[in-house]
């Protein structure tokens, strides 16, 4: 572990894009842009309400959470919002199983959601997500955080928190390692 | 999965997936606004009922609807079927008039599976909603739902099935199904009411229902089905129910966490007494409700993936 380096090709070919020390910082960052941006800080502050993606993008809502109540004393509500039910592609492959859907208690009405997900690339899973909420109530405004942001649009959908920009081509892997489910963090690309 | 038609080999995995799946579902539809998934959106499903039926027919239809799909439902009477159709003939007219799913419940033993068979080099789907005396999956899996909900797993756990084994097709899906999920399962019912060959089943067999109770973590009663019975299985209801009915004193008996569940119709007074099926241990309504998220499940594993036509 202690030989990683950032930007490093492994002999199979992976490059570490992002180290867990990297992560945390990024993590930290877009924490202190969320407060900015929202106004969280001031107090006339909205509620906002973090909607992490399964399965990598509920931790990292758990964990911006974290960082906004310690940089900014706010403590704001997180949920998350399985989106595989509003797929466009559920009958590409066979058969894919559900994530957790939880809504903070008070639900999404009127709230400022920030949606929370691992990777950007097509823009489908956000697009699903805008569907999803929809359903589930109106919140006043929702905006979108995402740790790394690929490229690769194939929908009019942006990013307001990128924690990376990190151009690829196409066949590359973008994979977002968590230590909730992977052991460690880092963002490494295949 | 392109059919449902029996728990038999349906095998743990897929069961706890179906099951974890109308969890979820559960979860996803709890205190929202619009009770609605896009997910069957341009998908047909067809229920087609030959035999009565209130709330299988109608949570097929709600699960349907409440996932997008369109639903049109079929009955024997006011179609073709009373111009003497035949089973087969409507079902490929079903399939050719653009069905994705057919949900058939159908008085004869293995209907659905001929069904199936007919339909074997089209993408349709057929369920099971009941056949004759032999299976009704859907109605096993929302007993397992709510078996779940009540008592967390369903490993190492024991649950009764009290009355008329005989012609039930919801105790021999229930019993598939259950002991695949780990469940020790003892049928219970006076011998005229047991099918031959229950020896094989997977199962322990007792007469006397007051021995059994105490140790069950859930007690699953069946109707008596009189419109299937053609000769004198016992001397009396009264004595039936005497002898099998689950009545204040035998709830009593029972552990304090057991579970008593029903398929419905129920017929208070006979196999169930009022005070029981009312009591905080019944989880009859809480079957119906599951009822609709595990027809939801089903719904999603047969049509929400690409199309199988083997």
């Amino acid at each position: 572990m202690a030989s990683r380096q950032r930007g490093a090709t492994d002999p199979a070919g992976d490059r570490e894009i992002l180290s867990a020390g990297d992560v945390a910082r990024t993590v930290a960052r877009m924490a202190h842009q969320i407060i900015e941006k929202t106004a969280l800080d001031a107090p006339s502050a909205p509620d906002v309400v973090l909607m992490g993606i399964p399965s990598r993008g509920a931790p990292l809502a758990r964990r911006l959470a974290a960082k906004i109540a310690e940089f900014s004393g706010r403590q704001v509500l997180e949920g998350t919002l399985d989106i595989t039910l509003y797929r466009d592609d559920l009958r590409r492959g066979p058969t894919r199983p559900l994530e957790t859907t939880k809504l903070p208690e008070g639900g999404i009405d009127d709230k400022l959601v920030v949606l929370v997900d691992d990777v950007l690339f097509s823009g489908r899973t956000i697009r699903a997500a805008l569907d999803a909420l929809r359903d589930h109530g109106r919140p006043r405004s929702v905006q979108l955080a995402v740790l790394v942001d690929r490229g690769h649009r194939e929908l009019p959908i942006r990013a307001d928190y990128v924690g990376k920009n990190l151009p690829t081509a196409k066949t590359e892997d973008v994979v977002v390692l968590l230590e909730e489910f992977d052991g460690r963090d880092g963002v490494v690309l295949k | 999965m392109k059919h449902l038609l029996s728990t038999d080999g349906l095998g743990r995995d897929q069961a706890t997936a179906i099951l974890d799946t109308a969890d979820r579902l559960k979860q996803a539809l709890l205190g929202r606004e619009v009770r609605k998934l896009p997910t069957l959106r341009g998908r047909t499903v067809i229920t087609m009922f030959y035999e009565n039926s209130t709330r299988t027919r109608v949570s097929f239809e709600i699960a349907g609807k409440w996932m997008s799909a369109d639903v049109i439902n079929v009955s024997s009477s006011g179609s073709s079927v009373g111009k003497g159709e035949s089973l087969r003939d409507t079902a490929l007219t079903l399939q050719a008039a653009g069905a994705d799913c057919v949900i058939v419940r159908h008085p004869a033993s293995g209907a659905a599976h001929r069904l199936a068979g007919w339909l074997k080099h089209t993408s349709t789907s057929v369920v099971n909603a009941g056949d004759g005396m032999h299976e009704h999956p859907t109605q096993a899996l929302l007993d397992a739902a709510t078996l779940r909900d009540r008592l967390g797993s369903l490993d190492g756990r024991r649950v009764a099935i009290v009355g008329d084994v005989l012609h039930s097709r919801v105790a021999r899906s229930n019993v598939h199904l259950l002991t695949a999920l780990g469940a020790e399962v003892t049928l219970v019912a006076p011998p005229t009411l047991l099918p031959t060959g229950v020896e094989k089943w997977p199962v322990s067999v007792s007469h006397e229902i007051d021995a059994e109770l105490a140790g069950q973590d859930a007690v699953m009663m069946l109707r008596v089905q009189a419109e299937r019975m053609t000769g004198g299985f016992f001397p009396s209801s009264r004595e039936y129910s005497i002898a099998y009915g689950l009545n204040e004193r035998r709830l009593k008996l029972l552990p304090e966490h057991a579970v008593v569940l029903h398929p419905g119709p129920m017929l208070r007074g006979m196999e169930i007494a009022s005070v029981v099926a009312d009591s905080p241990q019944a989880a009859i309504t809480e079957q119906v409700r599951n009822g609709v998220h595990v027809r939801m499940a089903v719904l999603y594993h047969l049509l929400a993936h690409e199309e199988e036509t083997a």
